[in-house]
């Protein structure tokens, strides 16, 4: 087997402090001048309220799933949701079933830059009894590098962190049969 | 509402980095050629002007606000009247379509429609992050969710609901790639084969590096008239000129969580039966509900009763091969379920191209001549405007002057579709374009 090499330098962010540029005697020529970089750092803490939807992180919190029925036209929403897509009417929260089936998957070997490290991983689409939409969930317990369509309709079921996050991670969904 | 022409365009080169111009100077650098393209002195080019509409993307990626204002004073239109809109992948679509409604409600006679986006500010997988911020930040974002994943758990569901293969998906790519290779404004020249697709790294099973359209830094306008503003710039240019006319704009909306997409009926175009879908249940996430939406609308404008026989060409929305696949089926060219099939088909390749591929059919609606945004790059804001701009140019039959190669020339084209689209086809535009 052959050994791979490395024969390019990997590029990074780090740049250099520069406390002068060359500049052109002629004015006339400054329009050929190269154009300056900089580095503009950007960090910010949203403070971000989940609001109406807030019971649902809650009872991720309680190892419950819970979704949002609709008062009116009876449509079960897996995505929480306290006003009905379908009708407009307001929708009450309902306890949902905590196992499913694969509806749709894939496997990210790349990502946002937040979640790069954690690559690869698995992301689903969940259809849960009684709901009329779907749920995204992060699928553990599936080997990543063999992913296959036989995975769409695999049963799988529930699991919950035991310190919760407050996050939608705070669940996940593994194989019925783990 | 008044007739509506498109008589001019433009589109800078498209590029990973622009760092030699900000944004402002990239869209002067299309305007500037819109004007030169109609043979008219800058002055007078923006005197003719009655006002603008911009089209922008992400405030995120260069870190600043209000950037419309910035790009329609460098043009010298203040203190005409101009707004911003913006919805994602389809934000150039829209623009074109509020340029639209500004002629044909006769608020003005000459409206320009400009866009742009610069996304080198940030590194790829930053820009990612920014792009898929575009997604629900309470639910789907936090799981780890981003576009190419979204789009792969689409075609996911398409290929288990109708055997849609990766191999089919790598058509587009080649196809689109190669036609990039007879366009100067095109980001990507690349001759690949099935295998070069489906052997590049993978981004999100089952989609590879080749199956996803890249960032770009990039501007394009359109100019859009009155009958009476095409007077005024014909007037001023001293001669005649060749204008286009948008015979149809139709949009459609869908819920941002593809979770929560129904499971219901097809809407049907015309040439459709509810006995071609008995057990479909739609659109679920193996279909845009918001492009087959606005098909219905533009359609029905346009008087167009059998999309693949009466469009010569189409410039659709390709982010990724897969959505490219999918969208045939939203705008009719073929039923649902049958879109893997036409991609491999060769009805919607260009005649002059060598693809290195066994196609069985012959062309008849060229899709994507251009190259599309996964060739051509996907500078936001700009894209939609670039479909429009060399829609434009085949129905005036200027392509070879444009591209300096006529290979992309569509033969005696009389009539094209453009199509915008964004996030998981939660807005799409359609806009249909006849040669007056």
């Amino acid at each position: 087997m052959s050994k791979k090499i490395k024969a390019r330098v990997e590029e990074t962010r780090e740049g250099t402090v520069l406390y002068n540029v060359p500049f052109p005697k002629d004015l006339k020529n400054l329009k050929d001048l190269t154009p300056i970089i900089i580095k503009q750092p950007y960090a910010i803490d949203y403070i971000h309220s989940y609001g109406q939807d807030s019971p649902f992180f809650a009872g991720l919190a309680n190892k419950r799933l819970l979704g949002t029925k609709c008062q009116k036209c009876g449509t079960v929403f897996a995505t929480p949701r306290l006003a009905c897509m379908e009708c407009g009417a307001d929708t009450d929260w309902v306890e949902l079933p905590q196992e499913g089936r694969i509806h749709s998957f894939t496997v990210c070997h790349f990502g946002a830059e937040a979640f790069l490290h954690e690559t690869p991983y698995i992301l689903g689409l969940i259809e849960l009894e009684g709901a009329h939409t779907l749920f995204l969930t992060r699928i553990l317990g599936l080997d990543p590098d063999a992913a296959t369509l036989d995975w769409v309709g695999l049963k799988v079921k529930a699991r919950f962190v035991r310190k919760s996050q407050f996050k939608p991670t705070d669940v996940y969904f593994v194989p019925a049969s783990l | 509402m008044r007739p509506v022409y498109c008589i001019s365009g433009g589109v800078s080169k498209f590029a990973k980095a622009r760092s030699d111009k900000t944004f402002q100077a990239l869209v002067k650098e299309a305007v500037d050629y819109a004007a030169a393209d109609l043979g008219l002195d800058y002055t007078k080019f923006i005197e003719l002007v009655d006002g603008s509409v911009a089209s922008y993307f992400s405030d995120h990626f260069q870190r600043q606000l209000m950037s419309g204002i910035m790009a329609q004073d460098y043009l010298g239109l203040c203190p005409k009247p101009s707004h911003r809109v913006e919805g994602g992948g389809a934000t150039g679509g829209l623009c074109f379509q509020e340029g639209w409604k500004n002629v044909a409600s006769g608020h003005m006679d000459i409206c320009l429609v400009y866009g742009f986006e610069t996304m080198s500010h940030v590194e790829t997988w930053k820009g990612n992050e920014f792009i898929a911020l575009a997604s629900d930040v309470s639910f789907d974002y936090p799981v780890g969710g981003f576009y190419t994943g979204y789009y792969a758990m689409m075609v996911v569901r398409h290929m288990k609901e109708f055997g849609t293969t990766p191999e089919q998906l790598a058509h587009v790519s080649v196809k689109n790639y190669r036609n990039a290779y007879h366009n100067p404004y095109a980001q990507k020249k690349e001759k690949l084969t099935i295998e070069d697709v489906r052997n590049a790294p993978m981004i999100a099973w089952p989609l590879t590096r080749y199956d996803v359209c890249v960032m770009s830094d990039g501007a394009a306008c359109a100019l859009l008239c009155s009958e009476a503003g095409l007077k005024k710039l014909e007037k001023a240019a001293g001669k005649s000129l060749k204008p286009v006319r948008v015979t149809g704009i139709g949009r459609g909306t869908d819920a941002m969580r593809m979770a929560d997409r129904p499971h219901k009926k097809v809407p049907l175009l015309p040439h459709e039966h509810e006995s071609d879908y008995k057990d479909l249940k739609y659109p679920g996430v193996h279909s845009f509900r918001a492009g087959r939406s606005a098909a219905i609308q533009a359609y029905q404008q346009a008087g167009i009763k059998n999309p693949i026989e009466e469009f010569d060409f189409i410039e659709l929305h390709d982010a990724y091969t897969s959505s490219e696949i999918q969208t045939y089926e939203d705008l009719g060219l073929c039923r649902y379920g049958e879109g893997g099939k036409l991609a491999t088909s060769g009805k919607t390749f260009m005649p002059s191209v060598n693809y290195g591929l066994n196609l069985e059919e012959k062309p008849v609606c060229p899709v994507n001549p251009s190259g599309g945004l996964i060739a051509c790059g996907h500078p936001v804001g700009a894209t939609g405007l670039m479909q429009a701009c060399f829609a434009l140019w085949q129905l005036q039959g200027t392509i070879r002057q444009h591209f300096k190669d006529p290979a992309l020339q569509v033969a005696n084209a009389k009539r094209g579709l453009i199509h915008s689209h964004a996030g998981t086809g939660t807005y799409v535009t359609v806009s249909i374009m006849e040669a007056a």
